[in-house]
């Protein structure tokens, strides 16, 4: 066993885990942060996506060791985001899910295509958005979505005329 | 899904991961993992130990000449994409980085990693090979230069040496003006290429159109690059034939879809680089 320490949602913690163990397991079954879903399991389905010193990574296939140190964020730590609060808004109007097993993977997925591409076009969110798998929705609900979140994301920045810099 | 066991070292310094690779091959050593790891957890491989060079100093380096750049081997997809590291190429490398499989692969995947690892579907190779880059390559006593056309030796087969590592990839810089082009065709983006071809021509006579996701390693297509060279207005039924040719050559045992993708892929990177 080998103890590391990251910063999860803010709060500096320290766990024990074996060397093989990846970052998805450490967040799900020791540190309780059961809101990040397990599908594939190698790196092919986008549901575990979480932040990693503020990059979306995919938790499965990082391991826990190499994050030590670092700064990881949970969709259950960005409750309070901007961002994420204009996108559960418009998820919930626009049926972005039905069963929700990959919804955590495509807020943390989505926040980071509003962070890079303002007012992202439907073409940018597609190709941004390929490698994140929803077996239910056919992902037109998910895609109008995360355009409408852009759109009400830039029309209230362009009415307070500032910027607001997400943390 | 979970890997068989196995112990994991971040080293601190150059001689350090090297001293710890040169014992033995059940050592290997790991970057960003979006290969390596996926590889583990099917358990396709397997080794005892794997030693984290991404913090090393060395590989982390990015220099620059009046006619070279050098990325360190632990550039990340992303970096390359977003120009956080110079670029030698005239905006062919991050094009490139940006095609690379997901976002989320691209902020821990790295240049080197993909390099070393010589997936047949992997982009950096062909467009490497494109650009007429050289890998610096460290062992335990010497370092070591290879060209990218020798490195690549077949599908996840390089010319690294039991216990190398590289340290990066100099890049000749493409003159303002260069001309270049590049095509990637998979069933969804982001998923392994069927076929990606690079262009690209440093002098108006000067051109390398080079062929990557066969079923081996990447190929500079002799003929297709020579007419280009030759001819830089060369018709479009000229070009299809020379790389027709190339093509069989390349992949010789690609299917006739196979053929239709890495035709489609040439031509269309040629256009690009014309245009």
């Amino acid at each position: 066993m080998t103890e590391i320490s990251v910063t999860l949602n803010g709060v500096e913690t320290t766990v024990a885990i074996e060397d093989r163990t990846s970052l998805a397991d450490m967040l799900r079954e020791r540190l309780d942060q059961t809101g990040t879903r397990l599908g594939c399991e190698h790196g092919g389905c986008g549901a575990c996506a979480v932040l990693l010193d503020g990059m979306p990574v995919r938790s499965c296939i990082v391991l826990a060791a190499m994050a030590d140190g670092a700064r990881v964020e949970t969709l259950e730590g960005l409750l309070e985001d901007p961002i994420i609060a204009a996108l559960s808004k418009t998820f919930h109007e626009l049926h972005a899910l039905q069963c929700g097993f990959c919804t955590s993977g495509m807020l943390v997925t989505a926040r980071d295509i509003l962070r890079r591409h303002s007012a992202p076009t439907r073409d940018t969110i597609r190709k941004e958005l390929s490698g994140q798998i929803c077996r239910c929705t056919g992902y037109v609900g998910i895609v109008n979505a995360i355009e409408a979140a852009g759109r009400d994301l830039a029309s209230n920045e362009a009415d307070k005329g500032t910027e607001t810099a997400a943390p | 899904m979970k890997p068989a066991p196995f112990a994991y070292h971040r080293a601190a310094t150059l001689p350090e991961a090297l001293a710890m690779l040169s014992e033995g091959d059940e050592t290997a050593p790991v970057a960003g993992g979006q290969s390596l790891l996926v590889l583990l957890a099917l358990r396709i491989t397997g080794f005892d130990r794997l030693v984290d060079v991404t913090r090393l100093q060395e590989l982390r380096a990015c220099r620059e000449t009046d006619d070279t750049v050098f990325l360190g081997a632990a550039v990340t997809h992303a970096e390359i994409e977003d120009g956080q590291v110079p670029d030698p190429s005239q905006g062919l490398m991050p094009r490139v980085a940006a095609g690379i499989g997901y976002r989320a692969i691209r902020n821990r995947g790295t240049l080197g990693g993909s390099l070393a690892l010589s997936d047949p579907a992997a982009d950096w190779p062909p467009c490497l090979m494109a650009l007429d880059a050289t890998l610096v390559i460290a062992g335990q006593t010497a370092e070591r230069r290879v060209p990218v056309r020798d490195f690549h030796l077949g599908p996840y087969t390089t010319a690294l040496e039991p216990g190398e590592l590289i340290l990066g990839a100099e890049i000749p810089r493409l003159p303002e003006g260069a001309r270049w082009g590049c095509a990637k065709h998979a069933r969804k983006s982001g998923a392994f290429a069927d076929s990606i071809a690079i262009a690209a021509c440093p002098a108006p006579d000067r051109a390398r159109v080079v062929l990557g996701a066969s079923e081996s390693h990447p190929r500079q297509l002799a003929e297709t690059s020579a007419l280009l060279s030759r001819q830089p207005t060369a018709d479009e039924s000229a070009l299809r034939t020379a790389a027709a040719a190339d093509i069989a050559e390349a992949d010789p045992d690609a299917d006739a879809w196979r053929r239709r993708c890495h035709l489609a892929t040439v031509l269309k990177a040629i256009r690009e680089a014309r245009r």
